[in-house]
């Protein structure tokens, strides 16, 4: 089963687990996996027309799926996925 | 909801601040939880990644991010929130950081007036995702 790395804002979601397992061939499946577990993730992990939002990022070791497959992008058994949050901002 | 700042951390993050202005600064905020209250023992600062107005932005690297996670657990440390300077501009969050910002953490702002600090605050994401300040108790 393929690993996910739950970031820390994300983990009162997730029971405070840091760490998950998933049976999943790709990106949407782990993510479509994630949501059913846990449902309050949804929000945080997806916009309003279901795509990943803009301020995730999933890498799939150390690689952003914007430059994979995106969503399509291939999990195997020893894959690690971590989800990372975009940390920006600024004055105005 | 309060946060309190322990060891040198209060005066790291206000140097850092200071030294990147006219930049905004950022970095990782890291401690213990205790009920309501945040305590504050350490500090990462972090290069401001943002291409372009670094003024008025400040990113942070996905590889910085998972590097702080680590340093966090290799510190023992609970991951707690994000500082950044404001240059020039009060210690209040804007449209930019709020819809940016993620839930849980502590998104500490230190305005720094022509140079020098002015003013600190905290605040943190709420269930509707607006911010909602927590005090600073030191």
């Amino acid at each position: 089963m393929a690993t996910i790395l739950i970031p820390t804002p994300l983990r009162k979601f997730t029971n405070n687990s840091a760490k998950l397992q998933v049976q999943a061939t790709t990106i949407k499946e782990t993510v479509d996996e994630l949501i059913l577990n846990f449902p309050d993730l949804k929000k945080h992990l997806l916009d309003d027309q279901g795509n990943i939002r803009s301020f995730v990022n999933i890498f799939v070791g150390n690689d952003d799926i914007r430059d994979l497959q995106q969503e399509n992008t291939a999990v195997k058994e020893e894959t690690v996925i971590s989800i990372i949050p975009a940390i920006a901002g600024g004055t105005f | 909801m309060a946060i309190q700042f322990q060891a040198n951390s209060f005066q790291e993050l206000v140097a850092d601040a200071e030294k990147t202005f006219p930049d905004e600064c950022c970095g990782f905020m890291a401690g213990k939880e205790d009920g309501e209250e945040r305590i504050i023992t350490a500090i990462l600062p972090v290069i401001n990644s943002k291409e372009g107005d670094k003024k008025r932005r400040y990113l942070v690297s996905p590889m910085d991010y998972m590097k702080a996670e680590q340093w966090a657990e290799d510190n023992n440390l609970q991951l707690l929130g994000i500082y950044h300077s404001h240059p020039n501009h009060p210690s209040v969050p804007s449209e930019h950081d709020r819809v940016a910002a993620q839930p849980y953490f502590s998104y500490v702002i230190a305005s720094i007036m022509d140079g020098a600090f002015a003013n600190i605050q905290s605040w943190r994401l709420n269930d509707d995702f607006q911010f909602e300040e927590e005090t600073i108790t030191n």
